[in-house]
């Protein structure tokens, strides 16, 4: 699903990753700093590796030998930050809705209002993005990402910048979006609970390195 | 007092055609230029840079004389325009139009660059994430949230360029009814003996004007501002 192996120098810091997963979730974990934003920045195509190839369901989107490099906007991926980054500018109907249009999807009501059932944001729609808590925030931010059909969801530390209880509200989300949506995720996080709740599959990154590699039992 | 005589008016709506004219048109370019300046990195980026706010510092009457030497009748570009597509503009209202555009340009660029570079570049990443090729990313996400400062360059470059003078006057002279905005006809009444009152009369209408498009600019900047920080 996932075929990760790349090199990066970035300036004092180098990365060098490689691992190949076929897990519906695959957890990047690692203290901040381990290089794991690097690497899902990489995946996404906002960064280019400086050596090697990333492929996603099987196409090759980075190959620096080939010259290979699709950008961020045909990679077919789904991304959600920290920091959620809803476009203030319009409402959450219209954010759910961005990624349909530039992808010239047809409107597909049945899907939308699945998303928005599973993610409870039905009674959100009208708002704008300035008018919500950090924790609807993140949920319109996990259906705009999820409407735009992605082929792999990557999601960066999504829970990070909220506090405990928010945590708890969410996770639920995720946990069932894993079971229900049927969307391949990378899951960013330096929270090894986070992880044993979501991932299928870890990859545990130590300044820079992948130093291990396997199913959840790799956190104990 | 307050009787404007036709002759007014023709400068006044003259003025009013001129200025609007040069800043519709001066804008998708100045919003391009802005763009390039603020996001882009290109060999001779400081040179141009430096060339849009030359007429800023040249004085007016320079920048006058220039475009005169490019675009009079038997100026490079002048003859080659009006040989090939009969735009002409020297002595024309149209001639107006460019010298108050060129004036009023670094004006109407400064606020949209600096807008556009402080659009959080965070926001065009996630756009790109969801599939928006980078004209799209401008159009849906940069231009939007830049809009504030679009149109307070735009009312920035709409003030110049009603009151614009040297520059106007020298490429296109200053014939009633074809090239004499409020500021060439205030300078030609204030020459002749009796025209202190007509001249005062369109001090106060330009005033009026100049006052009106600020209050029109802060109420819109103040409405997009709202609009675009998610309330």
């Amino acid at each position: 699903m996932l075929r990760v192996d790349v090199v990066k120098t970035l300036g004092e810091f180098s990365l060098e990753a490689s691992f190949e997963s076929e897990g519906r979730v695959t957890g990047l974990f690692g203290a901040s700093g381990a290089g794991k934003t690097s690497l899902v920045n990489m995946i996404a195509g906002l960064t280019k590796p400086d050596r090697g190839t990333i492929a996603i369901d099987g196409e090759i989107v980075d190959d620096t030998a080939k010259g290979v490099h699709v950008p961020t906007w045909r990679r077919r991926i789904g991304y959600v930050f920290q920091d959620a980054r809803l476009f203030p500018h319009l409402d959450v109907k219209q954010n759910l809705d961005y990624g349909r249009r530039m992808n010239g999807l047809t409107d597909d009501a049945e899907q939308k209002k699945r998303v928005t059932d599973l993610l409870d944001i039905g009674h959100l729609l009208d708002r704008r993005p300035g008018k919500l808590s950090g924790g609807e925030r993140q949920r319109v931010a996990l259906g705009r990402a999820l409407l735009a059909k992605p082929r792999l969801l990557l999601l960066d530390e999504p829970l990070g910048a909220l506090d405990e209880g928010r945590r708890a509200e969410i996770l639920p989300y995720l946990v069932r979006l894993r079971d229900e949506a049927r969307i391949p995720m990378v899951y960013v996080s330096h929270d090894a609970a986070e992880m044993r709740q979501l991932a299928t599959q870890i990859v545990m990154l130590q300044r820079g390195r992948v130093s291990s590699f396997g199913g959840v039992k790799v956190l104990s | 007092m307050f009787d404007i005589t036709p002759t007014e008016w023709t400068a006044i709506l003259l003025s009013l055609k001129v200025a609007t004219v040069a800043t519709l048109v001066a804008t998708p370019l100045g919003i391009a230029l802005a763009y390039l300046l603020a996001r882009r990195d290109f060999w001779g980026k400081s040179l141009l840079d430096a060339l849009v706010h030359l007429p800023l510092v040249l004085p007016p009457v320079v920048t006058g004389y220039l475009l005169l030497l490019a675009f009079g009748r038997r100026g490079p570009i002048g003859e080659f325009l009006a040989d090939n597509f009969g735009i002409v503009f020297a002595f024309r209202w149209t001639g107006a139009v460019l010298s108050c555009g060129v004036m009023s340009f670094p004006l109407l660029v400064r606020p949209i660059r600096l807008s556009i570079e402080a659009v959080d570049r965070r926001l065009e990443q996630a756009a790109e994430t969801l599939g928006a090729a980078p004209w799209r990313v401008f159009f849906t996400v940069t231009l939007p949230l830049a809009l504030p400062g679009v149109l307070a360059g735009m009312v920035l470059g709409f003030a110049k360029a009603i009151g614009e003078f040297g520059a106007t006057i020298t490429f296109v002279s200053n014939i009633p009814g074809e090239t004499q905005t409020i500021s060439s006809a205030i300078y030609s009444l204030i020459q002749t003996p009796d025209g202190d009152t007509a001249a005062l009369r369109l001090v106060i209408v330009s005033a009026v004007i100049a006052v009106a498009a600020l209050i029109g600019a802060e109420i819109f900047a103040r409405r997009a501002t709202q609009r675009l920080h998610g309330n």
